[in-house]
């Protein structure tokens, strides 16, 4: 057995039961509250706002309020799916099963980043209903959503084995990444903002992401798109070699 | 000739906070053979398990079962392998039949839903494949651990503790399920605090404090011990040498040189107790009073155990 196939797949499908059986956890409130966003943002306070590069401010939030979900889904899709496994103590049964690392990895991350993709395209078509969304380059939206969904369903994975309680898993999200999301330009454009803050934006990685997502539907951005794809595919090496190295070691999972 | 299947050669592991969990330990298991591992709380009976099922890593040491690596060769060995842990640690939301069928999937087996359904027979679950997890009682979470281990057809299962908090009843049930097991060719090696459980169902028994093997033993040589039963004769007077009258007897004086001390075996159609009485008679001692003491498996361990922490 020099892959094991249907160890691979029992993980993935187990995962994503998970998510079916908790649908109304995984889908609805993620739709529930982007909704929200378009209705108050999009329709109400929009309707003020002058358009952006020539894009009404209702389509110009859709890629910030996406790659928001996007990144907050994949990171708690597979925190929690390997989180819960190590809490509960069900983790020794991977442990014990003649599956690799990067296995179980891949079958846990992939199934993260499936479920993300899943509620990545219930949210872009009920923008549609709200907005006028066009995508300009298509098959670079794609790349982009899926890159950036394997990349934080791997960053994911790196809190859930790292965290000790619950307490923990949740400080990263909501401590780190919707502040990142909130100041990394989804409801405007680094224009808007006075010089010192937009200096301060440029250290913020989740900009270059909003800007390439940005770029790929509408054709306007600030900075250049090869930015955005280098910043994703550097944080995805970190995770993988962060992941790598605390697997090897057992870290948190096994003694 | 009886091959051996698993292979434990200077196994230790040594935990991150220090603790000499296992020293060295060597041990063989044959196949098909129900091996018990008795030892006290903390002796390294789960540790011993674990590194063979790769739940732990060893600090040095080897171990090969069929020949094969279980660092190197992991996915040869694991899929060999099933294991029953002693917690019940379960998915809640999660039906019977689809953990089981998990498990199977996650050793790397294409689905089988007939043997799923026959192991869940044999284990009275099959009533309750649809129910989750979270609505069956200790017991059938047990037997589901049970049926988990089994999905991928293992040549070999642990049993961690397999009958702890489990009611008189549901532990002769789980025996009669590990008698079957055994008739299938499968080895069994179980750890149990049940001194009772060992003498019932294994083929070997072997005790482990402290992190090493003191003994292993076939069950009949430990039960041919259990069998014996110890005469202590109190005399009235003390006595220096045994008179060659009662030399047959093989009989032994006390530390305080009051006691005469007669080992027989109940198995014995004759004690020889009767001709033993009317010979001190003979021989002119008196006695004062008379005690007897049957050796069982408990006092064996205890004994090990308590010889083995004192040095």
């Amino acid at each position: 057995m020099k892959f094991n196939y249907y160890g691979f797949k029992a993980i993935y499908v187990h995962e994503m039961n998970r998510f079916l059986r908790t649908v109304g956890q995984s889908l609805l409130s993620p739709l529930i509250s982007t909704s929200l966003y378009f209705v108050v943002f999009g329709s109400v306070i929009g309707g003020y706002i002058q358009k952006i590069d020539g894009v009404s401010y209702g389509s110009y939030i859709v890629p910030g309020l996406l790659m928001l979900t996007l990144l907050t889904q994949s990171i708690s899709n597979t925190s929690f799916g390997i989180f819960f496994p190590k809490f509960n103590g069900t983790i020794i049964e991977i442990l014990a099963a003649p599956i690799s690392t990067l296995e179980t990895v891949v079958a846990f991350v992939g199934a993260g980043a499936t479920k993300t993709l899943i509620v990545g395209a219930v949210i872009y078509t009920t923008a549609t209903f709200f907005a006028d969304v066009s995508v300009k380059y298509p098959m670079l939206m794609i790349f982009l959503l899926v890159l950036v969904s394997f990349t934080f369903a791997l960053f994911g994975f790196l809190i859930g084995v790292v965290s000790k309680d619950f307490e923990q898993m949740s400080i990263i999200p909501s401590l780190v990444i919707t502040p990142m999301v909130f100041l990394g330009g989804s409801l405007y454009s680094l224009d808007m903002l006075p010089p010192f803050w937009q200096t301060v934006s440029y250290f913020n990685p989740v900009v270059y992401l909003i800007d390439g997502l940005r770029f790929s539907f509408y054709g306007i951005s600030d900075f250049n798109i090869w930015i955005s794809v280098f910043s994703m595919m550097s944080f995805l090496v970190i995770c993988v070699i962060a992941v790598s190295i605390l697997l090897k070691k057992g870290y948190n999972i096994k003694s | 000739m009886t091959e051996i299947q698993i292979i434990i050669n200077d196994l230790s592991k040594v935990y991150d906070n220090g603790f000499n969990a296992l020293k060295k330990v060597n041990l063989n298991v044959k196949q098909g053979e129900i091996l018990a591992l008795l030892g006290p709380n903390g002796a390294g009976k789960t540790t011993l398990i674990s590194i063979i099922c790769g739940i732990v890593t060893p600090s040095s040491g080897t171990v090969t079962v069929d020949g094969f690596d279980i660092i190197k060769d992991y996915r040869q060995t694991r899929s060999r392998i099933g294991m029953v842990p002693q917690e019940l640690n379960l998915e809640n939301f999660e039906t019977v039949f689809d953990t089981v069928s998990y498990s199977r999937g996650l050793y790397g087996k294409s689905p089988k839903p007939e043997y799923i359904k026959k192991i869940l027979k044999e284990l009275s679950l099959w009533d309750k494949k649809d129910l989750r997890l979270r609505q069956l009682s200790g017991g059938m979470k047990r037997r589901v651990l049970i049926a988990k281990a089994l999905s991928h057809e293992p040549k070999i299962l642990f049993l961690d503790e397999p009958t702890a908090g489990v009611d008189v009843e549901l532990r002769q049930e789980m025996w009669k399920v590990v008698d079957s097991l055994r008739k299938t060719g499968v080895t069994i090696i179980l750890t149990t605090h049940y001194i009772e459980e060992a003498e019932t169902i294994a083929d070997r028994v072997g005790v482990i404090n402290q992190g090493e093997i003191i003994l292993v033993e076939e069950k009949k040589e430990l039960l041919k011990k259990m069998g014996q039963k110890t005469l202590t004769i109190e005399l009235q007077e003390r006595i220096e040498e045994i008179p060659n009258s009662l030399e047959k007897y093989n009989l032994n004086i006390g530390d305080n040189k009051m006691h005469l001390n007669y080992t027989y075996s109940l198995k014995e159609k004759q004690t020889g107790i009767t001709n033993l009485l009317q010979d001190l008679k003979d021989a002119g001692l008196k006695l004062r009073d008379l005690k007897t003491e049957q050796s069982n498996l408990e006092k064996i361990f205890v004994n090990l155990v308590k010889e083995n922490n004192e040095i």
